[in-house]
């Protein structure tokens, strides 16, 4: 039956995908106890009691979630499974480490200190938002038309903190807006703009960009005059880095742009050229600006700078607290995590690190691993190129993202200023990447939506789908 | 595009495990080179916080943990301060000293000894105790130095030990001007360092342990190793007729050298007793010139000069006894003088290892470490650290220290019903200032319960009265009778 069904549609399709919902809906249990758990652990660990708003603060992550869970059902029914409860679990996590560390600052006396209340309203937004997003956005080849604005509106938002008003300095980055008493970072909301800019843009131009060219040595060199896309995005990476002194977004436009490109023209000399670029733009960052040279000295010798200023104490600091926490960490509220200085944001693994141990940074690492796994099967089994594209460059987000994030803060690779996806205090980011799941989760529900009827015979197709074989798509 | 997409992913997959292997090597592998970095303010706020085991003398606490109200949890406190400051040391956010430093790690619970107990403690989910600490210390003996050394007149800087000549075990260690441990031990760490700054400031420096930390010539006191090296030598027992007389003549000089009052030892031929009864540096330094640097050297590197011996607290200094002595300087080590310096632990020592048939036990302070359900967890065991002389030679010298007592410059440490065996020491100190006064002593002599050493550096007694045993001899005498007594 299923071979008369992939006659039918044209040899192609032929696997139906099951909606799988009510697997989400067990593994996203499980994520909410991992997040209202942590909660009463932190209760139990700093006051002895579990928290008394418990019930309240449960109930409104739960409330969150299953609205997040019905909408994906009744509108994204084919929607990957696992992504919605991977995010709930990081998210949950995120909130229960930020009231830990709230209670420790307000013991402190600092002035911040409702850092996870904050959050919460955030993460409520980021849902409304990733709600609209899939009702609103039926199919996400619509989005194609909205090429150039969205590549405009990215490279606005970017521009943004320059401008005289609205434009904030924080903590030597000027990556913030502040509109009506509110921060914001627009580079957050940007970086969505420029995966849509990217993906329509590059479906267009593949075939130009693919088969023109030289071959030099063994790899084959893009022609002199479709090198302009590239230049101009190596452009705003380094404008990005000089002018904001913000390497972490930096690198992450640029490669998020280099991986798309490759995927859209299928060519390894577009890596060549762009690890190139790449390596010329580091080395003269390196040279000429004074802050990635100390970045890259206290990455090398974080000891030597400990006490310094401008040094490493913030990250020696956490390297001592994650040492400290070891293999199963000190337990919730038994740490010191207030030593490192942004804690509750950029170094938040720190803290994940000393409290919960190597044990819980791994879980952290292989959850993300899985969300960029998803996105990029989602690439795969995607029908469209646009799809594939975005696919790709939302994987690629969130793939570069954690890399650069926590190979910082764990001293693998300098350190850059980037938040952890879903588990930092930051609204911006909080919020984007919530869309960013929902674009995702619309992009799989076309994927794996079963092809469109040609022939009444497909209803029998559909109802033996459970018995179909996985056929490679090549 | 699905090529690429592969690609893409197996790349990925790269950056994630090495994050995974990054974090592996961070928190597993390197975790214990970063818990080792000083400046690791976590490690040493967690050992500050915990409750820390307790020091016990007998079966009160001299140093223990209770709990305080604020952040850090508990507070250490010393129950006799001052008394007991040379042995315990002090526990304060910065460092420690003494045995609160070398048993820190059973005492913050770290020793691998604890493992059981820490065991239990995670799965009952209780905080983690410290193990305690019991020390060889005994209450009456360290009273009676700390008295006798606080009664002295004047600011006096004095040191007393008092071993237990079979074990090596230290009853008493008492040492003055000290200090108060518990200022370091204060939360307030600003106050502190204040304090830190202060005693370090400090002229009569109260923060060194004299008993174990200050070398100075142990004059006639070093007599009895002289004596000991004669009658290894074989030519001598302490009915030996040795030279006496007025002045001795030192060799490769014109230089003589007197008796410390001026006499003639009661002749130009006396026993070998006479001369220690009396203290004879005519007889001692005629000796020593006769058996020679290296015999000389070796007696007293037996008795345990030239190296520390006590394990169990830092600050220790070695006592000497240079091996590249001229004839001239090897004739004046024979009374104590020259480049000879001891503590007063060695010349405890000395006394202890006469009164235990030559040999020479190691000293030690920790008795026994013990699980916080105060279980036996390891108890040190006495040990001998070398044969310093024959049991002959220690039964002639136990003989001769005796008379001594009974009948020469000791007397004031006699004690009535009791043989006690006992000698003075007066060493030359520059200039107008006293000379140090030196005692040391054992008892009961025909079962040796305890050897002591008493130093009194500087005090306002006049000078004539400090040969005669009148400020050491006292002291030691309270605290042998403490000992015997008990």
């Amino acid at each position: 039956m299923s071979q008369t069904g992939s006659l039918m549609s044209g040899g192609l399709m032929t696997f139906v995908h099951r909606r799988r919902r009510g697997a989400e809906l067990f593994l996203l249990v499980l994520a909410l106890a991992v997040g209202i758990g942590a909660y009463a652990a932190v209760g139990l660990g700093l006051e002895g009691e579990v928290p008394a708003d418990i019930v309240g603060y449960g109930g409104w992550l739960t409330a969150l979630i299953v609205a997040a869970h019905v909408t994906v059902r009744v509108v994204a029914p084919y929607a990957d499974p696992v992504l919605l409860p991977l995010v709930a679990a990081l998210n949950g996590l995120g909130l229960a480490v930020l009231r830990r560390l709230d209670i420790t600052y307000e013991a402190l006396g600092f002035d911040q200190h409702t850092f996870a209340r904050q959050q919460l309203t955030w993460m409520t937004v980021g849902v409304v938002l990733f709600i609209i997003t899939l009702v609103v956005l039926r199919d996400h080849r619509v989005l194609q038309r909205f090429t150039y604005t969205a590549g405009l509106v990215g490279i606005v938002l970017l521009i943004l903190p320059f401008l005289p008003v609205i434009g904030r300095e924080i903590n030597g980055a000027r990556i913030w807006i502040n509109v009506a008493g509110f921060s914001f970072q627009p580079g957050e909301v940007a970086k969505v703009m420029l995966v849509i800019a990217f993906s329509g843009y590059l479906v267009l131009h593949r075939d130009a960009l693919a088969l023109a060219g030289r071959r030099v040595v063994f790899v084959d060199l893009p022609r002199g005059r479709d090198l302009g896309p590239i230049l101009a995005m190596f452009g705003v990476s380094m404008m990005i880095l000089v002018l904001q002194n913000d390497l972490g977004s930096s690198l992450l436009f640029f490669g998020l742009f280099l991986a798309m490109l490759y995927v859209a023209t299928e060519r390894p000399g577009w890596l060549v050229v762009g690890a190139g670029l790449f390596a010329a733009g580091a080395l003269a960052a390196y040279t000429f600006v004074g802050n990635v040279q100390n970045r890259f000295n206290f990455w090398l010798n974080p000891m030597d700078y400990y006490d310094v200023t401008p040094g490493s104490y913030q990250l020696v600091e956490a390297l001592f607290g994650m040492g400290w926490g070891g293999l199963i960490g000190r337990g919730l509220g038994n740490g010191f995590p207030e030593r490192v200085p942004f804690a509750y944001s950029d170094f938040i693994l720190s803290t994940i690190g000393e409290e919960l141990g190597l044990t819980a940074v791994m879980a952290i690492v292989v959850c993300y691993g899985l969300i960029v796994e998803r996105a990029l099967r989602i690439a795969l089994i995607s029908r469209d190129g646009f799809g594939k594209l975005m696919a790709v460059g939302l994987g690629a987000i969130v793939a570069l993202q954690v890399f650069v994030v926590i190979g910082g803060v764990t001293g693998l690779i300098p350190l850059t200023g980037l938040t952890t996806p879903f588990l930092s205090y930051g609204g911006s980011s909080l919020v984007a990447n919530w869309v960013v799941i929902a674009l995702l989760l619309r992009i799989s529900d076309q994927a794996r939506r079963p092809a469109p009827r040609m022939d009444p015979v497909a209803d029998e197709a559909e109802a033996d789908s459970e018995h179909t074989q996985v056929v490679k798509l090549k | 595009m699905n090529k690429p997409i592969r690609v893409v992913s197996v790349f990925c997959l790269i950056l994630f495990m090495a994050l995974l292997v990054n974090a592996t090597y961070l928190m597993y592998v390197r975790a214990d080179d970063l818990g080792q970095d000083p400046r690791n303010r976590r490690i040493i706020t967690a050992t500050f916080s915990r409750e820390r085991g307790a020091i016990l003398v007998g079966k009160e606490a001299i140093a223990q943990s209770v709990p305080s109200d604020d952040k850090y949890k508990f507070q250490r406190t010393y129950s006799q301060p001052f008394k007991y400051a040379p042995i315990t040391g002090y526990f304060s956010w910065y460092s420690q000293t003494g045995v609160e430093r070398s048993q820190n790690a059973v005492l913050a619970g770290d020793d691998s000894r604890l493992f059981v107990t820490r065991l239990v403690d995670l799965l009952s989910n209780t905080d983690p105790k410290g193990g305690n600490v019991q020390l060889t210390a005994d209450a009456a003996a360290q009273d009676a130095a700390w008295a006798g050394l606080e009664d002295l007149p004047g600011d006096a800087q004095g040191a007393v030990v008092a071993l237990e000549p079979t074990t090596g075990r230290v009853l008493a260690m008492a040492s003055t001007p000290t200090f108060d441990p518990n200022g370091f031990a204060s939360h307030d760490f600003k106050a502190v360092a204040e304090l830190d700054k202060q005693l370090n400031a400090d002229p009569s420096e109260p923060l060194i342990n004299r008993a174990i930390g200050t070398t100075l010539p142990p004059g006639s006191t070093f007599k009895l190793v002289t004596a000991a090296a004669a009658i290894e030598s074989g030519n001598y027992d302490a009915d030996s007729m040795v030279p006496g007389g007025f002045r001795f003549q030192l060799p490769q000089s014109s230089d003589t050298v007197g008796n410390y009052d001026g006499g003639n030892c009661g002749g130009r031929r006396i026993t070998l007793t006479q001369a220690l009864q009396v203290s004879c540096n005519v007889t001692f330094l005629t000796l020593a010139n006769e058996l020679g640097n290296e015999a000389m050297a070796d007696q007293a590197e037996a008795f345990g000069f030239n190296s520390t011996s006590l394990e169990d607290l830092g600050g220790q200094a070695a006592s000497l006894y240079p091996r590249d002595m001229d004839a001239p300087q090897t004739a004046l080590s024979g009374i104590g003088q020259s480049s000879v310096t001891a503590t007063p632990l060695q010349m405890a020592m000395v006394a202890a290892a006469i009164a235990n048939d030559g040999d020479v036990m190691r000293p030690y302070v920790v008795d026994e470490v013990r699980a916080p359900n105060l279980s036996v967890l390891d108890r040190t065991d006495p040990q001998s650290i070398s044969k310093a002389i024959s049991s002959t030679t220690a039964e002639e010298l136990t003989r001769m220290l005796v008379a001594t007592v009974d009948d020469g410059t000791a007397s004031p440490a006699a004690i009535p019903g009791v043989e006690v065996a006992g000698k003075t020491g007066t060493a030359q100190s520059s200039g107008d200032r006293p000379p140090y006064a030196w005692f040391v002593s054992f008892a009961p002599a025909n079962d040796p319960q305890v050897a002591v050493a008493v130093l009194v550096q500087s005090s306002d007694t006049s000078p004539d009265e400090i040969g005669g045993g009148v400020l050491g001899g006292p002291i030691a005498k309270s605290v042998m009778e403490a000992v015997i007594n008990r």
